[in-house]
């Protein structure tokens, strides 16, 4: 059992040091990436069940006992979340061995795109507070290179702004561990979530609660600190784009969710309606972003910004179906999100260009792209039976059993619109003819378009099918998600089951 | 000591934020830079000082006894400070690289990926 909640750190960490020490083969480095993306899936398909029949688990490093050393555990969201992270993980690496350019490749793309899959994990995974900021860090410095590795123009741009608020983030949750140890003395998120409701300065308790919010909502992209991420993530290769917009900002909302489940739970009445009013703001600012763009990967950039407030709304109405409804929406919108940036990646090779204005034709020359593009996008506007329907509908039941109108009505008028923005992608790129003539002022932005080999082709469609199936199964067997996710949001309903697997009868 | 302290470390925070509000992207970076120095001190005061008193366990005993300072702000600090160290050559690297292919240090001129 122990072996299997390590496995999904060490297997990403030994893909990388063997990809490092294949620098000169390329071809290793594929086969190499490729075995270690079906291990750490099946290593994480391997965790989830232990999980679910076992109950939590958790690991001590060095056998050092809680609260003293660095715990690991899984309970069931963090196993969830490996679980999808493994998912992302193959359908990217198989995606990058046709996308992604033999300069990249021979500049260390896999062995990064494996050590941001093991921070990823070790975020997911981790049971203390500071060994969480090593993993955010490790999962940075990872997506940092990737974003600027072939050193365009607006690679470096984009890359500025993201490096600058993300370290910003940094510098404030390191502050707020800072002020949290200061105030019980320990780091193990369990001991802290049994030491602070005894503190008698419940005040800074809850400042350095803002500040974790602060910093984990830069990571997450909510309302008012999203702006790094439209700025940066359609610059890079869509590859990289595509697992950024899948597991980055979600860690983020992870962590929020971990530690305003477990640890700040003592002045539910400020620091919850703030992130139920922060939730509402983000899901109207970010579609409204996105009916503004005309650059397909820019819409959905903007779309990421309001799912999270989708995500944070589960949050903030804090009760175990609505934490349930946040789970699931949380794993649809990954494996829904991700594909969109996968389906945009072969438009983009089919017409050479991003831009709304000079795609068109899709329909005609790729039939089978616009039906994969149909399911993430009409799962993404919540449209039955796909699996985004059935996450709204929970986070829409919680919302009313709570009396929360208004945050109802503004979900419900931003799925419309979300609905609206795929339609727009769908007309432009798809339906319409594909024009002709000049791009005029455009030129940089429009290239010539590729013919597919048959493997090249299959290797692109085999990812976004497979996302496709995925969203489809689960819009399909949506009870068993659902009791998956519901028995998940127990869990973080009730922080007791956490801290006792963790400290166990101390 | 504490309140010294604590006035140097809203210096460095004040200094930090000023800096990174400037247009130059070196002024951001070594905002970035002081923004990281600060939260280190912030985490060792807040671990509480102690004077003269290093937590040595004497000999023939398995615990240190009497007063001792808490070693462990220090392991946590030393931590962020590697960290730190790798972010910060990074990112002074990334401002070199995008001085070259924008050709300006000008913050405001580095818009063409937010329209």
């Amino acid at each position: 059992m122990e072996r299997l909640l390590v496995l999904p750190i060490l297997i990403p960490f030994l893909t990388a040091v063997t990809s490092l020490l294949a620098w000169r083969w390329r071809w290793l480095q594929r086969v190499l990436g490729l075995i270690g993306a079906v291990a750490l899936l099946l290593a994480s398909m391997g965790l989830l069940e232990s999980v679910r029949l076992y109950g939590i688990q958790v690991v001590q490093m060095g056998s050092w006992p809680a609260p003293f050393g660095i715990t690991f555990v899984a309970d069931l969201f963090g196993a969830m979340m490996v679980l999808v992270a493994g998912i992302i993980g193959l359908a990217v690496t198989v995606y990058s061995l046709v996308s992604m350019d033999a300069q990249r490749e021979s500049f260390g793309y896999y062995p990064l795109l494996n050590l941001l899959l093991m921070g990823v994990c070790g975020a997911f995974l981790t049971g203390d507070i500071f060994n969480l900021y090593v993993w955010f860090e490790v999962m940075l410095i990872a997506s940092f290179v990737l974003l600027v590795l072939g050193g365009e123009r607006a690679q470096m741009e984009g890359g500025i702004k993201y490096v600058t608020l993300n370290l910003l983030s940094s510098a404030l949750f390191l502050a707020a561990v800072g002020i949290l140890y200061g105030l019980t003395g320990s780091l193990n998120m369990a001991d802290l979530a049994r030491r602070l409701p005894g503190l008698p300065s419940q005040g800074l308790v809850t400042a350095s609660a803002m500040l974790f919010f602060v910093a984990f909502g830069i990571k997450s992209a909510v309302f008012p600190l999203f702006f790094w991420l439209p700025a940066s993530y359609h610059t890079p290769p869509v590859a990289v784009s595509a697992i950024f917009s899948g597991l980055l900002t979600k860690v983020g909302v992870y962590a929020m969710i971990r530690v305003f489940t477990l640890m700040f739970v003592q002045d539910v009445g400020y620091t919850h309606s703030l992130i139920l009013v922060i939730s509402g703001i983000t899901m109207l600012v970010g579609v409204l972003g996105a009916v503004a763009q005309n650059e397909f990967r820019r819409i959905l950039s903007f779309h990421i910004i309001s799912q999270i407030g989708y995500m944070t709304m589960g949050l903030g109405l804090f009760t175990p179906l609505a934490l349930a409804g946040s789970i699931f929406y949380i794993v649809h919108h990954i494996i829904v999100k991700t594909n969109l940036f996968l389906v945009s990646g072969v438009a983009r090779r089919v017409c050479g260009t991003y831009e709304l204005k000079h795609l068109g034709g899709l329909y005609r020359s790729e039939p089978a792209l616009a039906v994969l593009f149909l399911i993430p996008a009409f799962s993404l506007a919540g449209v039955p039976p796909l699996s985004g329907f059935f996450a709204k509908l929970i986070l829409l039941k919680a919302g009313l059993e709570t009396k929360q109108y208004a945050i109802v009505a503004v979900a419900l008028v931003v799925g419309l619109l979300t609905l609206f923005s795929m339609a727009k992608i769908w007309n432009e790129a798809f339906w319409k003819a594909q024009p002709h003539g000049e791009p005029g002022a455009d030129k940089e932005l429009v290239h010539e378009p590729e013919n597919l080999s048959p493997l090249n082709k299959g290797l692109y469609f085999a990812p976004i099918l497979w996302l496709a199936a995925i969203t489809v199964a689960i819009g399909l067997r949506a009870e068993l998600f659902f009791d998956l996710a519901s028995q998940a949001g127990q869990q973080l309903a009730n922080p007791d089951i956490y801290i006792r697997a963790v400290l166990g009868g101390r | 000591m504490e309140s010294t302290l604590a006035f140097v470390i809203g210096g460095l925070y004040a200094a930090g934020l000023y800096l990174m509000m400037r247009r130059s992207i070196i002024k951001l970076i070594i905002g970035l830079v002081l923004l990281g120095h600060a939260a280190n001190l912030l985490i060792f005061t807040l671990g509480q000082l102690t004077r003269g008193a290093p937590p040595l366990v004497p000999p023939g005993t398995t615990a240190p006894t009497g007063d001792f300072a808490n070693p462990l702000p220090q392991a946590l600090i030393l931590t962020a400070i590697v960290i730190g160290f790798g972010v910060q050559a990074f990112a002074l690297v990334l401002v070199q690289r995008a001085v070259q292919s924008v050709g300006t240090d000008d913050l405001d001129q580095m818009k063409s990926t937010d329209r």
